[in-house]
């Protein structure tokens, strides 16, 4: 869902880029985040937490709260809040610390 | 109320106004009711009509003797606290602040809305205000029955 | 290992207003910034700022961030930027570690202005981890920033000035927002706010607390309940609302875990939001080489943060040995503007604050 129109804001057109999610080819805008892009797709869950395997989304969309981790290009607990989208970024849910071997 | 809901008591509301017969010229009623630091009503009025003083926490004073209903403070305002009303026969005749998309045409004829939100009457636009210095806060001139001097408060589509 | 004289920690209203003061000084600063852009919590704030006009009263947030970043821009030669940088290392010599990438860097500054600002505060309630329980800002973030948006249908928890601007902001985005609850028996932000919201159909409920999300793998409910004076639950005052996010904001807490990293005294001051930094009239820490200002020294305005902004450039700058040429002029006129803003009602806080702040600067 993005905001087409705005009484004080606008939006112009970007540059479309593709990258995956969970082996999925889909779409976003340059400038975006990882995490505005998904969110922009309607994907709300980022992340599952550690125990419970409970889904996490994000919380506080500026880095600190560590909620949106997930695996980029196979490093665990990028910080998809922050981290800006790139053409052919391969994305994927965490479901746990985010160990090395289990990519 | 006004510390509960957002929604000021009718005295109070009538505290801003000046008497029903000043107001066959447009005059601006400032709906602030709290001391906060802000001073641009004062500051950007040019007939030097609303006084807030060095102390930029006190309460904006209308000299409405002074004021010509120009309605440049009502874009001014960050609180968007502020319109201006003129009584004209048995219309009301209202400039208020408006940032909200669709923007209103003249001529349609919109709902008038109170401070609660509810729907009270009809609002014919009349003018639509928005050069570059207004910032985006567009300046509509709409009319209202007069009976709804101390209701009405905004529009709705 | 690079050298600088004076190294800005966050690039938001406060470091930015630093920066300009102590380059209009002579001092050559480095801003270090974690966002790709400049700006701080300014750059999602759509609507116009109070104050007066010293502090770009009735400029629009945004427009303000752009004003105090061309002011950095104009000293190029004194002033170099770092932005997609974090700041992750402070050591009691200081240096800073950086990340930038996936690289990381040190720094060696002779004097540090810490100005990270505040984070939002969590709250407890069951399921607050559901994705669709966002902090204001967060939403803030994702439509003005990105031109996402958020949700269709949202409840707002806490009626200060973020939960109120928020509510606004949420509905020029065409979001609807349900309403706006508030566990006090009071609107905690500016009334004007309020009525703002208020009369565009949004109502405001206090007396009322959020009980829990529900949903399975989002938000698709709330409960939500209400306090009698006693702040005990109500019986049978139970709501269920079907909504598809929760937006909290119920406060913010200063930033300060790299002031933690160099042992700089601390203290729970209520007034300015949580565990601050100990700090003299000087904006000195207990390192008297490292500076604060701004939220990160206790929660406040926009406006009040530009104002501590110069301020501290102005004294980080003379310490450095580069006194601004209308230094006794600026030096009144900032603790003026500073008095002059928290002079009200809302102010008062803050200075009850500084005041309990100056009996441990003392005491040292
Ligand atoms: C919704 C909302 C509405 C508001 N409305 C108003 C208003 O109407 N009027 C008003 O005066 N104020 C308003 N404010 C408050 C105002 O935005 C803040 O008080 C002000 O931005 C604080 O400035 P700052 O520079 O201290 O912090 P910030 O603006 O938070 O800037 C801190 C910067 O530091 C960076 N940073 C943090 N940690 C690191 C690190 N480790 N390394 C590198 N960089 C780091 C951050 O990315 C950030 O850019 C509002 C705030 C919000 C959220
Ligand atoms: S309407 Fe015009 S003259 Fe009257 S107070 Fe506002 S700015 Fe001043
Ligand atoms: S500008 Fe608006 S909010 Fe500010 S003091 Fe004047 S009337 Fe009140
Ligand atoms: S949402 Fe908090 S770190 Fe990304």
């Amino acid at each position: 869902m993005r905001i087409k129109e705005h009484p004080i804001l606008t939006f112009p057109e970007k540059k479309k880029i593709w990258f995956t999610f969970n082996g999925q080819k889909v779409f976003g805008f340059s400038g975006d985040t990882i995490a505005a892009a998904l969110h922009a797709l309607g994907v709300m869950t980022l992340s599952h937490s550690l125990e419970m395997k409970r889904p996490r989304g994000f919380y506080c969309a500026i880095g600190n709260c560590a909620s949106c981790n997930m695996i980029v290009d196979g490093i665990p607990n990028v910080r998809t809040c922050v981290v800006s989208l790139k053409e052919g970024m391969v994305v994927k849910t965490q479901t746990n610390k985010g160990d090395l071997n289990d990519i | 109320m006004l510390n509960k809901t957002g929604v000021p008591s009718l005295s109070l509301i009538k505290t801003k106004f000046p008497e029903q017969n000043k107001l066959f010229k447009a005059k601006a009623i400032t709906e602030c009711y709290e001391e906060i630091p802000c001073n641009p009503c004062s500051t950007s009025c040019p007939f030097e009509a609303i006084t807030i003083g060095e102390d930029i926490n006190k309460l904006p004073v209308v000299d409405f003797d002074k004021c010509t209903g120009c309605g440049i403070c009502v874009y001014s305002c960050p609180g968007l606290a502020i319109f201006t009303v003129a009584l004209k026969k048995e219309k009301a005749i209202f400039k208020i602040p408006y940032e909200l998309l669709p923007y209103p045409k003249v001529d349609e004829t919109w709902k008038a809305v109170n401070r609660d939100g509810l729907v009270i009457g009809e609002a014919i636009i009349k003018k639509v205000i928005l050069k570059p210095k207004q910032d985006r806060t567009l300046l509509v001139e709409v009319e209202v029955d007069k009976n709804l001097l101390y209701d009405f408060i905004t529009i709705k589509e | 290992m690079i050298f600088k004289d004076l190294v800005i920690i966050g690039g938001g209203p406060a470091g930015l207003s630093a920066a300009k003061i102590a380059a209009e000084a002579g001092v050559s600063c480095l801003i270090i910034e974690r966002d790709p852009f400049l700006g701080g919590q300014l750059i999602k704030q759509t609507h116009m700022f109070f104050g007066s006009e010293k502090q770009y009263a009735k400029t629009r947030g945004l427009d303000i961030a752009k004003i105090l970043i061309d002011d950095c821009l104009k000293h190029q030669d004194l002033i170099e930027i770092m932005t997609s940088t974090t700041v992750v290392g402070l050591y009691k010599d200081k240096v800073i570690t950086t990340l930038h990438d996936d690289t990381y860097n040190k720094i060696k500054a002779k004097s540090i202005i810490v100005s990270t600002g505040a984070s939002e505060r969590f709250f407890a309630f069951e399921n607050n981890d559901l994705p669709g329980v966002y902090g204001a800002g967060a939403v803030q973030t994702l439509m003005n920033v990105y031109g996402v948006k958020p949700a269709d249908k949202v409840i707002m928890v806490g009626s200060g000035n973020i939960g109120l601007i928020v509510s606004y902001q949420l509905h020029q985005a065409g979001v609807k927002v349900l309403k706006v609850i508030e566990a006090a028996s009071n609107i905690g932000g500016y009334k004007v706010h309020a009525s703002k919201i208020r009369r565009i159909g949004i109502p405001i409920e206090t007396r009322k607390t959020i009980k829990r999300a529900i949903g399975k793998d989002k938000v698709e409910q709330v409960e939500i309940v209400s306090l009698d004076d006693d702040w005990n639950i109500v019986d049978n005052s139970s709501e269920i609302i079907d909504v598809d996010a929760v937006c909290i904001s119920v406060g913010l807490i200063p930033q300060r875990n790299l002031l933690s990293m160099i042992d700089i005294k601390t203290k729970f001051i209520k007034e300015l939001g949580g565990i601050v930094p100990i700090i003299n009239e000087d904006h000195q820490t207990s390192d008297k080489d490292v500076y604060v200002c701004g939220d990160v020294s206790g929660v406040e305005e926009a406006s009040s943060a530009i104002v501590e902004g110069y301020y501290t450039g102005l004294i980080a700058a003379r310490n450095l040995g580069k006194e601004h040429q209308d230094f006794k002029t600026l030096n009144i006129d900032y603790k003026n503007q500073l008095l002059n803003l928290r002079s009200g009602p809302f102010g008062k806080k803050t200075l009850k604050g500084l005041e309990i702040m100056k009996e441990d600067a003392n005491v040292k």
